[in-house]
C-alpha cells in the first residue's frame, strides 16, 4: 500500500491522507502541510483532518497528479508546525442530566466512576483539528482505558457543551446537534462565536485540561 | 417591506454561502438551489450572492408595504399576485397591499423570493446566509415565522417591463427520464465497495427518504456492501459528498453539512449539479453518473456560460428599456 493517498471528495475539493500512526507528531506534519498547502494558488482553504489534510480548491483541479505529488513529496520531507497552543481549563460537571451515559462508560469500561473521571481528568489534550460543527474540537491524548464504542441510537439533539467520549476520542459539543457518543458531563463554554475574531475559541495546537466541579453517580 | 402572512416551517434567509470557515468548523450554508437564487437576484438587477428567502415545500403568502419589484425563481408553485397568476420564474412591481400567494409545488421543492438589492439582514463572517445549527445569520439565525417582515436593501425601483421579466432554468430531470441525474466523482473508499454495490450505485435509482434537509437526504434503494475496513478516521466533507454508513443506505450531505465527518464515502456529486438535488424531494429519484475530472471541469464552464447568457440577456433588454425612457 502505498504510504499517502489522494482523493476526492468533491469536484473542487481533495483529501490527502498517509498510513501513519494517529499520535501528535504525525498530526503536527498535517498541521505543516495545512499551512503551506494554503498559500498554493488556486487553494482556497487547507484543513487538517485527524491525520490526514483537505483542501477546498477554486477550480476543478484538472492537474491533481501534480497536487498529489507536491503533497506527498511534503509529507515525506517530515517537516512538522509545533504549535505553541494556550491552555484552557474547563470546568466539567460530570454525570447528572448534563451526563447520562456516565454510569454507561463506567460499566462499559470496567471502572468505577470515580475511576473515570480521574482518568478523564488527569492528561492535557491537544486540540488535534477542529471541524465537524463549528468550533468543535477534536482532541488527541484520551487515556485508552477510556476506550468505548459508539452508541447504538445516538441521540438527536445533544446540547452545545456536551462531553463525550466514543473510541478514543473525547470532545466537547460547541451546539446542539445530534450525536452517538457516550455524553458523560457539560460545561459552560463558549467555543464559537461569531462576533469575536477569530471566532472559533480553540485551534490546532491548543490544549485543554478538564476539571471535575461536580461528580453525579 | 414585505410581511410573511403563511410560512412552511423551514423557509430560511440564504445567500450564496460563507466561505472561508471551514478552518473553524463553520459549514458553508447558502441557498440549496444555487441556480433559482442566483436568476432571481439577476432579474432584479441584484449581484447574484444577495440574500433571497428560500421557501422549502410552499404554500406560502406575502403582504407588500408599499410599492417594490420582487423576484421568483425556482420550484414551479402557481403563484398569484392579487390573484394574477405569475410565471414560474419573473421579476416584477408589486404595489402597496398586494398579496403574493405560492401554491403547492407541483414538482421540484424551493422556491426564492428576492427584493431588490436583497434582503437587509447583517453580513456576518462574510455572508447573510442563515447558520440554522449555529443560529445566527440570516433573519435574527432561525427560520421565518408568520409576522416576520423583510426589507429590502435597495431602494431604487429596477428597470422592468411592465409584464414583468422572466427566463428559463434548464430542466430538472433529462428528457423522458423519471429520475433527477447527478454527475458524480467517485470518492476515497469507492473502491472498497464490492463490485455489485458499484454497479448498483452508478445504475440504479435511489429513492429520497423524509429524512431529508438542508443538512443532507438520505436516500433508499440497493443496499451497498464493501469490504470491511475499519472505522475511519474524522476527515474532511463537503456538499455533495455520498456517504454510506453501516447500513448500506447513502445520505448525500448539503448545503448545511457538518465540515468533518467519518463515514466511508463512494462518490462526490459534481458542484454544478448541487442545485438538482436541493430541488429533489423526498418520494423523488435519483441516478448517480460517473464522470471524470475532465467532465467536471467541463460542467462548470457550461454553468458558467449559462450565467454569462442570462446576464447579457438581462443587460440587452435593461438597455433597451432604458432607451424607451
Amino acid at each position: 500500500m502505498p504510504e499517502t493517498r489522494t482523493s476526492l471528495i468533491g469536484s473542487r475539493a481533495l483529501l490527502f491522507q498517509a498510513d501513519c500512526p494517529f499520535d501528535l507528531v504525525h498530526q503536527q506534519r498535517f498541521w505543516a502541510l495545512a499551512e503551506e498547502a494554503a498559500g498554493w494558488p488556486g487553494v482556497r482553504e487547507a484543513v487538517p483532518g485527524m491525520t490526514n489534510l483537505t483542501l477546498l480548491l477554486d477550480r476543478v483541479p484538472t492537474n491533481i497528479d501534480r497536487l498529489s505529488a507536491d503533497l506527498a513529496k511534503l509529507w515525506e520531507s517530515g517537516v512538522r508546525k509545533e504549535v505553541d497552543g494556550r491552555l484552557l481549563e474547563i470546568e466539567i460537571a460530570y454525570g447528572g442530566t448534563g451526563g447520562p451515559h456516565l454510569a454507561d462508560v463506567a460499566e462499559l469500561t470496567g471502572q468505577s466512576i470515580d475511576e473515570v473521571v480521574r482518568l478523564h481528568t488527569a492528561p492535557e489534550y491537544t486540540v488535534y483539528a477542529v471541524g465537524s460543527h463549528a468550533g468543535y474540537c477534536y482532541l488527541g491524548g484520551l487515556d485508552p482505558r477510556l476506550e468505548t464504542p459508539r452508541r447504538k441510537v445516538p441521540l438527536t439533539r445533544l446540547p452545545g457543551g456536551s462531553l463525550s467520549v466514543a473510541g478514543l476520542q473525547t470532545g466537547v459539543s460547541a451546539s446542539t446537534g445530534p450525536s452517538g457518543w457516550n455524553t458523560i458531563g457539560s460545561a459552560d463554554v463558549a467555543f464559537f462565536d461569531p462576533a469575536r475574531r477569530p471566532a472559533a475559541l480553540l485551534g490546532p495546537g491548543d490544549r485543554i485540561r478538564f476539571k471535575p466541579v461536580e461528580v453525579v453517580a | 417591506m414585505i410581511e410573511i402572512l403563511a410560512i412552511p416551517p423551514l423557509a430560511t434567509v440564504q445567500d450564496l454561502g460563507r466561505d472561508g470557515h471551514w478552518f473553524q468548523g463553520l459549514g458553508r450554508a447558502g441557498a440549496m438551489d444555487s441556480l433559482a437564487h442566483r436568476a432571481a437576484n439577476l432579474l432584479l438587477g441584484n449581484d447574484e450572492d444577495a440574500a433571497t428567502l428560500e421557501i422549502p415545500l410552499t404554500p406560502a403568502k406575502f403582504r407588500f408595504h408599499g410599492r417594490q419589484a420582487f423576484a421568483l425563481a425556482g420550484a414551479p408553485c402557481g403563484a398569484r399576485l392579487d390573484g394574477r397568476a405569475l410565471p414560474r420564474v419573473w421579476a416584477g412591481m408589486a404595489e402597496d397591499g398586494q398579496v403574493l400567494d405560492l401554491g403547492g409545488m407541483s414538482d421540484g421543492a424551493r422556491v426564492y423570493l428576492a427584493l431588490r438589492g436583497g434582503i437587509d439582514v447583517p453580513e456576518i463572517l462574510g455572508s447573510r446566509s442563515t447558520q440554522l445549527r449555529e443560529a445566527f445569520g440570516g433573519l435574527e439565525g432561525r427560520v421565518l415565522a408568520p409576522g416576520d417582515r423583510l426589507v429590502p436593501l435597495g431602494n431604487e425601483t429596477p428597470l422592468l417591463p411592465g409584464h414583468g421579466l422572466s427566463l428559463g432554468l434548464p430542466p430538472l430531470r433529462r428528457e423522458g427520464d423519471g429520475a433527477i441525474t447527478l454527475r458524480a466523482l467517485p470518492s476515497t473508499e469507492h473502491d472498497d465497495f464490492s463490485p455489485a454495490a458499484q454497479q448498483a450505485f452508478w445504475s440504479t435509482p435511489y429513492t429520497v427518504t423524509p429524512q431529508s434537509n438542508r443538512q443532507g437526504y438520505r436516500l433508499d434503494g440497493v443496499e451497498l456492501t464493501r469490504a470491511e475496513i475499519g472505522e475511519l478516521r474524522s476527515h474532511g466533507i463537503v456538499p455533495g459528498i455520498v456517504q454510506v454508513p453501516g447500513g448500506g443506505q447513502p445520505i448525500v450531505q448539503l448545503a448545511d453539512s457538518a465540515t468533518m465527518g467519518g463515514y466511508p464515502k463512494i462518490a462526490a456529486v459534481i458542484a454544478p449539479d448541487l442545485w438538482r438535488i436541493g430541488q429533489a424531494r423526498p418520494g423523488d429519484q435519483l441516478r448517480f453518473e460517473r464522470v471524470d475530472l475532465a467532465e467536471a471541469e467541463k460542467a462548470d464552464r457550461e454553468s458558467d456560460r449559462l450565467f454569462a447568457y442570462w446576464k447579457r440577456d438581462i443587460a440587452a433588454l435593461v438597455r433597451q428599456l432604458g432607451s424607451w425612457t
